[in-house]
């Protein structure tokens, strides 16, 4: 690295922060920029739909790097900062702008986007969460008896519908699924999330199309299929993903459901690197199954990996899948790919709390997702986690057996 | 001088384990390590206010349920993100079966 334009990080979330602290923790000395498209320092996302939208106290951005830390680092950070163009000819990025800077490696880290409803797009009333200032905003109208809609069963919304609950609105959930959570949530697990929401009082519809949302008069009406419509104040938009793959797909990188690396977490262009929730990659743990993971344990997992890959480490990434939710008083937490599995083993913890194992047809533990109260799940999806990444094939008895310790099978 | 609580039975932590102990307001975790000492620490993570007691020890790391930062539950120190700030640690004794921390 003996031109020292030095490293290119294009996002400023918990991935190109977890990328630029790593650089530096690596031992890299030349310049490392990090830009963001919000005028925010880097910040924690997962709390946006929970606390940040539920608590009493003003939110704050949670830092996943302080101005601070990242100044100690030495590292730049651009805020408020789009990238337009990347340059590979010339090694360059592009600033809205018109500032051009040099990089000797590049790490696209630039997240997703809310999947847009092109039903919505004409209404003042139907918003989406994805920001800290997404999440002010909806903030903003959440006050008790305020009606919110949701379009769509999945984490984000249920994460909202319970924060709704808890400040006292009326909340009625629309899933065009027959069932929430249908993409990586078992069924039992869905139930459960699904009854908690009934006893707050949500309104759960699934297998409901919608054909149109329109703004009435103080509020907004969204038709369905059914010959039914629904009345809010709010309508929040919650209907997945999509991955930020427009700078990269203009600089001729391959897109394939996200920026295609390698299990370096390399592009085509040997450097140009990308992690995240951008990103699909090979996973070895599945035979080398391509997924894109949007989750914040990947985030910042993959801006560390990267990041060690930028200097020339050349480590494949090989961690187990994993991300949890919270509602109301449940917590759930995935370890691995359920869809991998064939056969499910149930361990029950007791006191409303189960794990669901997932098993290969050759006996491999693939996945294993649980939900109880708290994190009464915890320790055994970590240890499941464990003996995922090792492939292991526990019996199923000791599996289901709950007085077996999930421990004495990983030390076996 | 702070006072010596009794915080449980020496065997109702099995072996590189922990268990929460709650006294006075407070919230603590009470660790056995593998070579079967004990420690007591604050109960809640520093990133975020969770229970440490339903997290996993691995030696003589202990790591928080959410977000798997660690801690050293020995000195109390950091040692992996999302965690920056360390943990306050608590002497502890084990006297005829009785595990008991001096809370300061």
């Amino acid at each position: 690295m003996g031109s020292e334009a030095g490293m290119v990080i294009v996002g400023a979330g918990e991935c190109g922060a977890s990328a630029a602290l790593a650089l530096r923790e690596q031992g890299y000395a030349g310049p490392v920029t990090l830009i963001g498209a919000e005028p925010h320092p880097p910040y924690e996302r997962p709390p946006l739909s929970k606390d940040a939208m539920a608590d009493e106290a003003e939110p704050m951005p949670k830092h996943a790097a302080s101005p601070q830390r990242l100044t100690e680092a030495g590292v730049t950070h651009l805020a408020a900062t789009e990238v337009r163009v990347i340059d590979r000819q010339a090694k360059t990025v592009a600033t809205a702008d018109g500032a051009s800077l040099g990089y000797d490696r590049l790490l696209i880290a630039t997240g997703s986007s809310p999947r847009r409803l092109p039903l919505a797009e004409g209404s003042r009333r139907c918003v989406t969460l994805r920001t800290f200032d997404d999440a002010l905003a909806i903030r903003a109208h959440l006050r008790a008896g305020v009606r919110v809609l949701i379009v769509g069963g999945g984490f984000i919304g249920l994460e909202l519908a319970a924060s709704a609950r808890k400040l006292g609105c009326p909340v009625t959930v629309i899933e065009a699924q027959p069932r929430i959570l249908m993409r990586g949530v078992p069924a039992e697990i869905a139930e459960t999330i699904h009854a908690a929401h009934g006893s707050a009082g949500v309104h759960v519809l699934c297998g409901k199309g919608i054909v149109a949302v329109e703004d009435i008069t103080g509020g907004v009406r969204i038709r369905l299929a059914d010959g039914h419509a629904v009345e809010g104040d709010l309508c929040v938009i919650g209907i997945g993903a999509v991955p930020n793959v427009a700078l990269a797909a203009a600089a001729g990188l391959a897109i394939d459901n996200g920026v295609a690396v390698d299990g370096n977490l390399r592009t085509g262009d040997p450097d140009i690197f990308a992690a995240g929730d951008c990103c699909s990659f090979p996973l070895a743990l599945y035979g080398g199954r391509r997924v894109r993971l949007e989750a914040w344990r990947n985030a910042q997992e993959q801006g560390a990996l990267a990041a060690k890959n930028m200097l020339g480490a050349g480590e494949a990434h090989d961690a187990v899948p994993w991300f949890w939710s919270d509602q109301y008083d449940l917590g759930l937490q995935i370890a691995g790919l359920p869809d991998e599995g064939v056969e499910t083993v149930c361990r029950d913890l007791g006191a409303d709390a189960f794990i669901l194992f997932h098993l290969a047809a050759d006996g491999r533990l693939v996945a294993a997702s649980g939900i109880g109260p708290g994190n009464a799940v915890a320790r055994d999806i970590r240890l499941a986690e464990m003996l995922i990444a090792r492939r292991a094939a526990p019996s199923p008895e000791k599996l289901s057996a709950a007085d077996t310790k999930l421990k004495s099978l990983l030390a076996a | 001088m702070a006072e010596w609580i009794e915080a449980c039975a020496a065997d109702d932590i099995d072996e590189e384990d922990v268990i929460r102990f709650d006294h006075g307001g407070r919230t603590f975790a009470i660790y056995r390590s593998p070579d079967d000492e004990y420690f007591a620490t604050d109960g809640l993570c520093t990133h975020e206010k969770v229970h440490l007691a339903d997290g996993l020890v691995m030696d003589d790391i202990i790591e928080c349920p959410k977000h798997n930062g660690r801690f050293n539950y020995k000195t109390g120190e950091a040692k992996r993100p999302p965690v920056c700030v360390d943990l306050r640690t608590y002497p502890v004794r084990v006297e005829a079966g009785k595990v008991l921390i001096q809370v300061g």
